[in-house]
């Protein structure tokens, strides 16, 4: 398990225990956290779990994928340099207390 | 009075109804009817990652048991709905529950199309519909050598690349002269030809399933063409298309012809009854003419559409389609529907399989098929929605910003 705060555009928190290799998205959606939409349901086809993660947990992060950068280019929020797709980073250990920002729009 | 929904099918329509009422804050209650015994789940990675092992049922849960409980969110779940009373308003289950609505929503999806050939109730003969079904296949694939698939569309060519991918002898017979030869142009069936070859998958065009010859004493079975060939197999994967769930609606005096027929804000001919997804027809402006779309943002975006009518607004469902398909490292998305185009501009290079094909009619952009360049699909997602028509030179150019 690892704890991964989620922080709705509203500001509203929810904090969760995930099982380590759920993914971001899996763990915002299945708890139903607003905003993180999913319309694919994680195969990187929509750009609709666009989320910001917290500057400290960024260089924890698995590698970009190219297709995951192209997505994010046309996601409707701005794509800021902590932009990720939810359904294209997994939980492990070294992410535990991570923040994940959602964005207004999807 | 406390409005009361009732929705059969827990698939992608029928969840988002019950998520996107409780989101518009409805406080009525809200009944989910499905005849499958498992939680909600997704179903597009039945035929792709959970097949080979890289997603399993926890990551297909739409939502978590407790997400019902806490949103009031009635989940009947194992339980046939048999007969619904128009006039009374009630819905009955084959175990004699009875549930009362003031509006009820159809999203009661698709089933297989069987195969008709003699032989194909052996016992090794899978379909992929549900959960259940996928589950099956997954064992089944684990003792089989040699598979055969028949059908190339989506599905079957999902399944085969997954199969691959389990170090599977795969073979695909198509009865068309080329693959996906209902959605896709002859350029990109070519695309997907070449991948499935390389992989080492016997693809077979014009294909003519005759009969399943099975031999129980020496285990060897064959898959017989119309012209005699045997193509031995230990499992045979039907995928030869869906057919819309629309007996009960029928049975009830409601419009239907290939599919429950409903009209722009999605009700039936019973104004306080709507039908959503796969098995629902309507008249889509993308296509010009009426149809049933079989796809995962249909059946979302159908849904979003009626809870906010169940709320009260009045709004005509104009969403634009949009498909994908996986197999290997191809990524093809599709948006709009290019039914009848007279003119395409291709973007990017073909030969490096990432590359967009932009279709026109009457020099109206309809819609684009994007293989591995999903900034393409998403700016013609955009486009189509604001019913823009890109020049063919801009869309050529790929150094433009679409």
């Amino acid at each position: 398990m690892s704890k991964v705060t989620y922080v709705e555009s509203n500001g509203k928190q929810h904090q969760f225990d995930l099982p380590l290799g759920a993914t971001l998205m899996e763990g915002a959606v299945q708890n139903g956290v607003k905003g993180i939409v999913a319309e694919c349901g994680g195969s990187c086809m929509c750009a609709t779990c666009h989320c910001y993660i917290d500057d400290a947990f960024l260089h924890l992060l698995p590698e970009m994928e190219e297709e995951e950068a192209e997505m994010l280019e046309g996601a409707k929020a701005p794509r800021l340099l902590n932009s990720r797709l939810g359904c294209q980073v997994r939980v492990s250990k070294k992410l535990n207390g991570i923040i994940v920002r959602i964005p207004e729009h999807q | 009075m406390t409005k009361r929904v009732v929705i059969i099918g827990t698939g992608h329509g029928g969840i988002q109804v019950a998520i996107s009422l409780r989101e518009a804050g409805f406080e009525g209650t809200i009944t989910l009817i499905s005849d499958e015994a498992d939680l909600p789940y997704q179903k597009p990675p039945l035929s792709k990652g959970f097949l080979n092992g890289k997603q399993t049922i926890e990551n297909l849960r739409f939502r978590n048991p407790s997400f019902y409980t806490e949103n009031n969110i009635q989940l009947v779940l194992n339980q046939l709905v048999i007969h619904i009373d128009l006039q009374h308003k009630a819905v009955l289950t084959r175990s004699n529950q009875v549930f009362h609505y003031d509006n009820l929503v159809f999203a009661t999806g698709a089933r297989n199309r069987d195969l008709m050939a003699e032989g194909v109730d052996w016992e090794k003969t899978r379909y992929l519909r549900n959960l259940e079904d996928a589950q099956k296949l997954q064992s089944a694939l684990v003792e089989a050598r040699k598979v055969t698939i028949i059908g190339g569309g989506f599905i079957g060519l999902e399944i085969a690349a997954a199969a691959v991918e389990l170090d599977k002898q795969v073979t695909v017979l198509e009865a068309q002269p080329r693959l996906m030869n209902r959605v896709l142009p002859p350029m990109l069936s070519d695309v997907f030809l070449q991948k499935h070859l390389e992989q080492g998958v016997d693809v077979r065009l014009n294909a003519q399933v005759s009969k399943i010859c099975r031999n129980g004493k020496r285990q060897i079975n064959a898959v017989q063409l119309m012209d005699n060939q045997l193509i031995e197999t230990d499992l045979l994967v039907v995928g030869i298309g869906v057919l819309p769930n629309d007996e009960l609606a029928k049975s009830i005096g409601l419009a239907c012809n290939n599919g429950i027929e409903v009209n722009e804000f999605l009700q039936t001919t019973d104004e306080t009854v709507y039908a959503i997804g796969d098995c629902a027809r309507y008249w889509n402006a993308f296509a010009g003419q009426k149809m049933r779309v079989e796809s995962v943002q249909n059946a979302v975006d159908q849904a979003k559409c009626v809870a906010k009518n169940i709320m009260g607004e009045r709004l005509a469902y104009h969403a634009v389609p949009w498909f994908w398909t996986n197999q290997y490292d191809l990524k093809l998305q599709m948006a709009g529907i290019n039914l009848d185009f007279d003119h395409f501009v291709v973007r990017g290079d073909v030969s490096t399989r990432k590359f967009s094909i932009f279709y026109y009619k009457n020099h109206k952009f309809i819609g684009a098929d994007s293989l591995n360049r999903p900034a393409d699909h998403l700016a013609a997602r955009r486009l189509l929605q604001a019913g823009i028509s890109p020049t063919f030179e801009q869309v050529a150019n790929i150094a433009f910003k679409l």
